[in-house]
């Protein structure tokens, strides 16, 4: 009888389970069609601190709006709105 | 066919107010004569560079929205190539989006404007 009451194993706090928060596009959610270059605080979600394009498996983009935020991101460094290399840019 | 398109160009900062006017004045009139029709402008004014370019860490930015012909761009770009005040410049070609976008934004600048001078 004891042997069974021990298979069960009891914790006295629960245990952590990681639940997977899932990650969606923005861009879908919201409804944007159009990623404006001319704006540089909201493509600055988009980069690292060196100003690096963000892989879409961190923003959870998907791939069409992707392609349109790295697009928006390229122009607004050509127009020197944001800076291909940086050091601290958060 | 004719299609939309946005440029947006910088200035070196070296030029006085009516130097840059002279400048921007002579892209509009470019556009015109060559049968473009102007649908905004938008002086962005004195803006800090991300980056030095030619030595320059600021610049004077103007947007320019219009409808023209594509075959009108290429002589519009080789232009501001040619002129030596324009340290940079980018031309977009606007879809519908980009254009419901920028009427979207237009508008609110209006009523943002129209409150502020009713207050």
């Amino acid at each position: 009888m004891a042997t069974q009451q021990n298979s069960e194993i009891r914790y006295l706090t629960p245990i952590a389970v990681d639940v997977k928060k899932k990650k969606y596009c923005r861009f879908k959610k919201a409804g944007i069609k159009y990623i404006d270059y001319k704006d540089p605080n909201f493509l600055l979600k988009f980069v690292n601190e060196q100003g690096k394009i963000l892989p879409r498996r961190l923003t959870g983009t998907s791939m069409k709006y992707q392609k349109k935020v790295s697009q928006a991101i390229k122009r607004a460094r050509h127009l020197a709105l944001m800076p291909y290399v940086a050091d601290l840019l958060k | 066919m004719v299609r939309q398109y946005e440029t947006v160009f910088i200035m070196t900062p070296v030029l006085s107010e009516e130097q840059m006017k002279e400048a921007v004045s002579k892209f509009q009139k470019y556009l015109k004569d060559k049968g473009a029709e102007i649908v905004f402008e938008d002086q962005w004014g004195l803006r800090k560079l991300a980056y030095p370019i030619h030595k320059k860490s600021t610049g004077f930015y103007h947007l320019i929205e219009y409808k023209a012909n594509p075959e009108l761009i290429a002589e519009l770009e080789l232009e501001l190539k040619r002129d030596e005040r324009i340290i940079r410049f980018l031309t977009v070609s606007l879809d519908k989006y980009a254009i419901a976008y920028n009427e979207k934004k237009r508008r609110e600048k209006e009523t943002a404007k129209s409150e502020e001078s009713k207050s």
